[in-house]
């Protein structure tokens, strides 16, 4: 039996991660554009860069992703014109989550990883769900693969338990350079089982020297 | 795919209006009139895209002369599969745009990429407001740029979803052509070798695809302009032993 709105929405998959530093964060995502069984394009990104120290990364319906990035990046131009500065990466997430809630009841299918450097230039990384709630955390995996990425995260960047008080930082002790590692390493394991996750990866590090961005080959079956 | 009604009849012939939406309006749509694959790919001089001619009421082979491409200012080629009204409508906002772009007269005429753009955003809101149009566009051209000719090729489905690539196709073609066109498209094909490929994917899909006929149109679009030729047919070949005496070896009359 089909339902009346069942075709106003479809998972186009991937995978979207991201990792806290010290002073940096890393943020990553496949570039594989799905569509049930078949591959639309191998070469599409999921990463939108919102503010200089804030990039976001999402997976789920492509229509919305990209609807929902350009909304953001309007409202980010407007915050520009406004405040005579760029938006900090928790400003955004706020605006991210109340972006979502406000289509509470239609909601942007889209699972979002926003990733930067927060007003003390340590490295932060906000986890939404699709309708916008959201925490502060060391590290995320949202879309397709994400089941299979994030145990592995919680094993490797030994975040302490919440629970703890005083509250203890999540990010991670890792350097740079160990953190693109173990990204590049969840993503060849997350391509091996997940059939929408796989073609290239697209990795964006940012740290108080700006942006870097790096293309890695996944697994193209 | 071609959207066939649900079976529960749940669904009559237009859907069931809440009281919220208002009398008179409709929501939710079924496709009636339909073409099937369009394909398109990228080469030497700018982009080549092909159908058939045909469009389909259900089962019924209604239409057999219709062109699903058409050309969209100077620098575009729109192709269209679905439900062929909404592609109608759609080809005229593309005429309002084209005129309010020419009116501005300051020399500047909408190039592909802004085409493609402003129809992602026609299909998208049309999605949001539960009132589709129930297409898979391919918009391609060739425009001179800052880098020079740039060739551009993007798709556009009826919910919004979007992108770009060297070689694309609806419907079907995604299953049947794409995997050809991946095997064999080159970057900098000639014209006669981009008509070749493109001929052999509409001859599998003419084979395989129950809701296509046997004729149809090649268009392209160069920094010339738009050339859309007239339709013709692909030779088939039915001679294969195994039809030649279906139930030989079979046991039983059948």
């Amino acid at each position: 039996m089909s339902r009346r709105g069942d075709w106003v929405y479809e998972n186009n998959g991937g995978t979207c991660v991201a990792i806290a530093g010290a002073d940096y964060c890393v943020v990553a995502a496949d570039t594989r554009l799905s569509v049930g069984y078949s591959i639309l394009t191998r070469d599409h990104s999921k990463i939108c860069e919102l503010a200089d120290k804030c990039v976001l990364a999402s997976s789920g319906f492509q229509g919305d992703i990209k609807a929902l990035h350009k909304n953001l990046s309007a409202r980010e131009l407007l915050y520009q014109h406004q405040h005579n500065k760029r938006m900090s990466c928790p400003a955004m997430a706020q605006l991210l989550s109340n972006t979502l809630y406000y289509k509470r009841f239609f909601p942007y299918y889209a699972f979002n990883v926003l990733g930067g450097l927060d007003s003390e230039g340590k490295g932060c990384v906000f986890t939404y769900d699709a309708v916008g709630s959201y925490e502060r955390t060391g590290f995320s995996a949202q879309g397709t693969g994400s089941t299979l990425i994030m145990p592995v995260l919680d094993n490797q960047l030994k975040s302490p338990s919440p629970l703890l008080l005083p509250a203890r930082d999540a990010v991670t002790p890792l350097s740079e350079s160990e953190a693109v590692d173990l990204v590049k390493d969840v993503f060849a394991s997350a391509t091996e089982r997940d059939i929408y996750t796989g073609d290239k990866l697209e990795i964006v590090v940012i740290n108080k020297a700006g942006t870097k961005r790096e293309y890695i080959d996944l697994r193209k079956d | 795919m071609a959207w066939q009604q649900p079976m529960d009849g749940s669904h009559a012939s237009g859907s069931k209006v809440a009281a919220a939406d208002g009398p008179g309006t409709q929501r939710t749509q079924y496709p009636y009139v339909t073409g099937t694959s369009v394909i398109a790919l990228k080469y030497k001089d700018g982009v080549i895209m092909a159908c058939d001619t045909g469009a389909s009421y259900g089962s019924t082979l209604r239409y057999k002369s219709v062109e699903r491409i058409k050309a969209v200012g100077k620098h575009s080629l729109i192709g269209a599969s679905g439900e062929f009204s909404d592609f109608q409508e759609i080809l005229r906002y593309l005429d309002e745009l084209t005129l309010s772009d020419h009116m501005w007269d300051d020399g500047n005429s909408l190039g592909p990429k802004e085409v493609h753009s402003y129809l992602t955003r026609v299909m998208y809101n049309r999605r949001n407001k539960f009132d589709p149009l129930w297409n898979s566009l391919i918009l391609g051209g060739v425009k001179k740029g800052p880098k020079g000719e740039e060739k551009y090729l993007g798709m556009v489905n009826m919910i919004g979803t979007h992108f770009e690539e060297n070689h694309i196709a609806t419907g079907f073609g995604n299953h049947l052509a794409i995997p050809i066109l991946r095997a064999e498209w080159r970057e900098d094909m000639t014209f006669e070798e981009a008509v070749k490929l493109v001929e052999k994917c509409l001859l599998v899909l003419l084979y395989r695809d129950r809701s296509s006929i046997n004729k149809f149109q090649i268009a392209k679009i160069t920094t010339e302009g738009a050339t859309i030729y007239p339709p013709y047919s692909l030779k088939t070949n039915w001679g294969f032993a195994a039809f030649e005496n279906p139930s030989k070896g079979a046991v039983g009359s059948w």
